[in-house]
């Protein structure tokens, strides 16, 4: 197959160089940043001075493009077709999210988190609840714990769909596009089947999950693994090999290792540039000791290898569902701590006790001991983390969002820096920003 | 806010504990089996000079936290708390281990930007800026990331009120 001249895969326990982000690297390239506020760059275009004349142009793109995903803004500054410093405008979609999350009682919080990264929902709302499962030390049983892993899992299939049908669309493969919605689609109404929502589940919970997994779940979930490997062959053959995909992708937006770890960029952009770095492999949380999958690594650190990263990592993920369907231990779907955890419908009926902690817990939640954390997950586009303050009350006091798109946004202009404006469309679709999540 | 106000006396008992433990120079609390060290406005920088060097290479999350309301009894007695805080969370690929540094800045205060060791931090010290009005100098383009260019105010200060600018819900206007 032609992927494996591309990307290699590595099996645990490498041990990296101790590479450590060489700032001066990145710095001195600076002037692929353009740092200038809208109001100098008015005053510019006005003055049009020999200095700023006719051949550079400071141009818009965004924030209402169809191929920026979403509302992002880029300032260009051009000397003709070339890109030569660039800054990503953002904040169109700013909600508050981090503020509104001050209001909201824990329980409540998942709701507000999952909408940050739409396409990916469940690990935000995984990083979320191990971090306030950290503030509180409770254990979650082992089914909870297997029901979260397989749900991301498929969750980061999802997501990876999407970006095959975006990148497809935004470079012309317009069928792509249709064949990457048809399979998350799938997808989808298995989540629908089992969180009652297509997107925004607020399923993965502190202390577990919201509900168990429906009757006959094995059957859908082995259905779905049969049913994506053999289209992710087809589009192999649509586009890895395609000599127009490879031509637009390969050497376009190259990056090493050194300035990925300085700009802070994780996930699969880390990883195209050879870098070997995965937080399920390195340090694993749920039960990803307990299962086999390899990190996929690429070499030239280009668009072409983020694009046949996340293919292949959706080849992993099939892998891990299906022992996760194999695996799936007995037991609890949530911990069965009075505190945490709502009484049964059923109870409640009975019970005036129970219909009381009901209330209470819906109502004022649950309180959370003083302290701070941060909890960390690997979500399809790098590091979600989570970084909570309580203050002993039943809302937090603080609660961050560390959002991979808004950290590996930052490399944009070093990718499109030197390249051409119709690159910068394949370079954004390969960095695979959410909007949600950048501007929460 | 009730149980801020504690007597002197119990700061005297507290001098004659036991030197706090210490890691990279700076004093260490441990937090879920998480490293996190406390600095000041004036040890801060070394302090982040010193992780580097410690082949922490990557600053993955760096925020701001208003404790304007209190709730907060885990810095060591040596750090004296202010306003503010800037946590900065590391890593390290080579030691597979994090680490946490929780630097205290008080309202008007100014702190280093940590830009030149890190180029990473020059989106997220914006965003510090820009929700809680903390200066970072020698950052290269300190300006507002998410909020308007003209905005008012920090909104994720704790006196930045909820509901505070009225949302008008309008009907659309009829056509014709």
């Amino acid at each position: 197959m032609a992927l494996t001249e591309d990307t290699e895969t590595t099996d645990s326990g490498q041990a990296d160089d101790g590479l450590v982000g060489d700032a001066s690297r990145v710095t001195g390239i600076d002037n692929a940043v353009l740092r200038m506020s809208e109001a100098e760059v008015a005053a510019l275009t006005q003055e049009t001075t020999d200095e700023f004349g006719d051949s550079k142009m400071i141009i818009n793109m965004g924030p209402s493009h169809p191929s920026t995903h979403g509302v992002l803004r880029l300032m260009l500054e051009m000397e003709g077709e070339t890109v030569l410093r660039s800054k990503p405008i953002i904040g169109y979609l700013h909600t508050g999210m981090e503020k509104t999350g001050e209001q909201l009682t824990y329980l409540q919080g998942c709701t507000n988190v999952t909408r940050m990264d739409y396409a990916a929902p469940l690990f935000t709302e995984l990083a979320f609840s191990l971090a306030v499962e950290n503030l509180l030390e409770v254990e979650i049983p082992d089914r909870a714990t297997w029901i979260r892993m397989m749900m991301c899992e498929l969750n980061r299939m999802t997501s990876h769909l999407l970006f095959m049908a975006t990148n497809g669309m935004d470079l012309g493969a317009v069928s792509m596009m249709i064949y990457g919605w048809r399979e998350r689609e799938e997808v989808l109404r298995f989540f629908e089947k089992v969180t009652g929502l297509r997107m925004n589940h607020n399923y993965i919970r502190p202390g577990g999950v919201a509900a168990d997994l429906p009757d006959g779940w094995q059957e859908d979930v082995l259905g779905l693994c049969d049913l994506i490997e053999p289209r992710l062959e087809e589009y192999d053959i649509l586009m890895t090999g395609q000599p127009i995909w490879r031509e637009r992708l390969q050497g376009v937006g190259v990056i090493n290792e050194a300035e990925c770890l300085a700009l802070g960029a994780t996930g699969p952009l880390l990883r195209s540039a050879g870098s070997s770095w995965d937080l399920r492999r390195d340090m694993p949380y749920l039960a990803y000791d307990d299962v086999d999958f390899d990190v996929i690594i690429g070499t030239y650190g280009d668009s072409f290898d983020r694009y046949a990263i996340r293919l292949n990592e959706i080849r992993e993920s099939i892998r891990i569902v299906r022992q996760c369907v194999a695996n799936m231990p007995k037991g609890d779907y949530r911990v069965q701590n009075k505190k945490v955890t709502p009484p049964p419908r059923a109870r409640i009926d009975e019970s005036m006790e129970a219909l009381i902690h009901h209330f209470k817990i819906f109502t004022e939640g649950f309180k959370v001991p003083e302290g701070e954390t941060y909890a960390a997950v690997e979500s399809p586009r790098g590091e979600v983390g989570v970084y909570l303050v309580s203050d002993g009350s039943s809302t937090p006091a603080r609660m961050h969002v560390r959002a991979p798109s808004f950290v590996n946004l930052q490399t944009l202009p070093h990718l499109m820096h030197g390249g051409l404006l119709a690159d910068a469309v394949a370079i954004i679709s390969s960095v695979d920003p959410i909007m949600g999540e950048v501007d929460r | 806010m009730s149980d801020v106000a504690t007597p002197d006396e119990e700061l005297v008992e507290e001098e004659t504990v036991e030197p706090e433990p210490e890691l990279h120079g700076a004093p260490v609390t441990v937090v879920a089996g998480q490293n996190v060290l406390h600095a000041t406005v004036e040890t801060y920088p070394e302090l982040l000079a010193n992780l580097q060097a410690e082949a922490f290479g990557q600053v993955v999350d760096l925020c701001g936290v208003d404790y304007l309301l209190g709730g907060r009894s885990d810095v060591p007695a040596s750090i004296e708390t202010k306003r503010f805080e800037v946590v900065v969370n590391l890593l390290s690929h080579a030691k597979r281990e994090r680490i946490r540094v929780r630097a205290q800045v008080a309202e008007g205060e100014s702190i280093a930007s940590i830009f030149d060791l890190y180029p990473g931090t020059e989106a997220m010290e914006r965003e510090a800026f820009d929700m809680y009005g903390i200066d970072f100098h020698g950052h290269p383009d300190l300006c507002r990331i998410l909020m308007p260019e003209n905005w008012q105010g920090h909104p994720l200060r704790k006196d930045f009120e909820v509901g505070r600018i009225p949302v008008q819900f309008k009907a659309a206007p009829r056509q014709g």
